[in-house]
């Protein structure tokens, strides 16, 4: 059973959100790590990149397959996660701590309010069989 | 829409109770990786042991006065060549000399051959051969349904074998084979694989099927840090990429010579007539127009299955197989290109997803296993 903290918020692509006042912090849920098996290679964008709502803002790679990542939310991307470049096994192994990929200024900081709350993102992973 | 059932191997039940991640791989349930993880089952194989399920495989025997004379007519390879216990690798080709199969031909004797096949192609091999006995002295039985096929692959795959059989595997060669006894269970045991390392692939009755897995799995210590792993589907690609060998559908397939995949070293046209024999000996004397390289990432990214390749900014091939490679840390692929560009050291050009990388043609098997 994928594991699914409550204090985030989820997107039906799999993504997870932290919010921090206006800024939030995305990465992909335990279930999406899983789903791709062993994750070698993430592509980025640099900080100061805009994106609106459901753009696809890099990829992630495991062995057998790329798969895009997607924002939640529209905003401008403040910091990047460049310890993923060198390790990027931590998505497998900590998909919600070390291996948050970029943090993001919301354009309309209500954005993350409407994603998936943990036990509608549970339910959406249910009734996707 | 119409509900497919998938084909099952005997180990279909071991598969899920060790956690496999089950996939549709043509028409077969079969566990694409297990609970370690692709890179780990990989790096097993490579250090330890590694085992596989390759039940999905086909059999065809082929028996009778003319056994070798009939197979020696559809295969690239010289069987007339062969000794008894020993097999050879080899190619189905059609009239435009074109692949309808890469497989094994094993010599029990001089009137029984035993070919194993791809599990996507048993069917077509199948007609392909039938429809070619004519009258010739060979009776042919489809007995893909009567064998269970494990490989043990990996440096321990002797010291794990060799405690459960009377038979001497050091005696058995590479590209040799036998039949015994294993754990009492009656099988051929030939030194073969499709990982680039020492190892073996057993052949027995289904029903023995997960007996001999767990006995495996027990001899080499799984669970232990360097115990055996069972390895599942995308191991076994990206081990036998890195050991540089081909797989039908993407290196080989109907419209590809096997001159033009690297596969001369198993092309005799010397030896006789063969179906293709004309047209590959065409090819020959001509040379291919495209040749198949390996090539070696040199910008960060990754290749894919059927990215384009391109020199000087014109599209000049595809990539067959592409992927990170696990134990050489890098990321690799087998592509074919122009036999112009088909040089080592060859600076190429990959479509990734719209960005052209440069990768470089390197030599071929990326890895190969210090003896």
């Amino acid at each position: 059973m994928a594991n699914i903290p409550e204090n985030l918020r989820y997107s039906k692509d799999h993504e997870w959100v932290s919010v921090n006042g206006d800024v939030v912090s995305i990465g992909i849920t335990d279930y999406a790590q899983s789903s791709l098996g062993d994750v070698v290679y993430i592509d980025l964008p640099r900080v100061g990149d805009r994106f609106g709502t459901h753009e696809a803002f890099g990829s992630v790679e495991s062995v057998k397959a790329v798969s895009e990542i997607f924002t939640p939310v529209a905003g401008e991307v403040v910091e990047v996660n460049d310890g993923l470049n060198d390790a990027p096994e931590k998505v497998n192994n900590d998909p919600y701590g070390d291996a948050w990929f970029i943090k993001v200024k919301m354009e309309n900081p209500g954005e993350a309010d409407a994603m998936l709350s943990a036990v509608e993102y549970e339910e959406y992973l249910s009734s996707q069989g | 829409m119409t509900e497919t059932v998938l084909k099952k191997t005997p180990l279909n039940r071991l598969h899920r109770e060790l956690g496999g991640k089950m996939v549709d791989f043509g028409g077969w349930d079969m566990p694409v990786q297990y609970t370690a993880g692709v890179i780990e089952e990989h790096m097993r194989t490579r250090t330890a042991a590694g085992l596989f399920d390759v039940s999905h495989m086909g059999e065809i025997w082929v028996e009778g006065n003319d056994a070798i004379r009939f197979v020696n007519s559809l295969t690239t390879n010289d069987v007339t060549k062969l000794s008894d216990r020993q097999a050879h690798y080899s190619a189905l080709t059609n009239d435009n000399g074109g692949v309808v199969d890469d497989l094994l031909v094993y010599r029990f004797g001089p009137e029984k051959l035993l070919l194993v096949v791809n599990a996507g192609t048993t069917d077509k091999d199948w007609e392909w051969i039938a429809s070619h006995k004519e009258d010739q002295d060979v009776v042919l039985t489809n007995a893909s349904a009567d064998y269970c096929q494990i490989a043990v692959q990996g440096p321990n795959a002797v010291a794990i074998l060799q405690p459960l059989t009377d038979v001497n595997l050091d005696e058995i060669k590479y590209y040799w084979f036998t039949t015994g006894r294993v754990d009492g269970v009656e099988s051929i045991i030939s030194r073969t694989g499709y990982t680039g390392e020492d190892g073996f692939e057993v052949y027995a009755a289904p029903e023995f099927a997960e007996q001999l897995w767990n006995k495996f799995l027990d001899a080499g210590k799984y669970g232990g840090e360097h115990g055996i792993l069972p390895a599942g589907l995308a191991a076994r690609n990206t081990l036998r990429l890195e050991s540089g060998m081909s797989l039908y559908g993407h290196e080989l397939a109907d419209d590809i010579s096997p001159l033009e995949a690297g596969l001369g070293w198993i092309t005799k046209p010397q030896k006789g007539d063969f179906i293709g024999r004309d047209a590959i000996t065409e090819l020959k004397e001509k040379g291919p127009k495209r040749k198949l390289v390996g090539f070696e990432m040199i910008d960060r990214g990754i290749a894919r299955d059927g990215f384009d390749v391109y020199v000087n900014d014109k599209k000049v091939g595809y990539v067959t197989s592409g992927s990170p490679a696990p134990f050489l840390k890098k990321n690799i692929g087998l592509a074919f290109v122009p036999t112009e560009f088909a040089n080592i050291g060859q600076e190429i050009k990959i479509d990734v997803r719209g960005k052209l990388l440069t990768a470089a043609v390197i030599e071929t098997p990326f890895y190969r296993r210090k003896k």
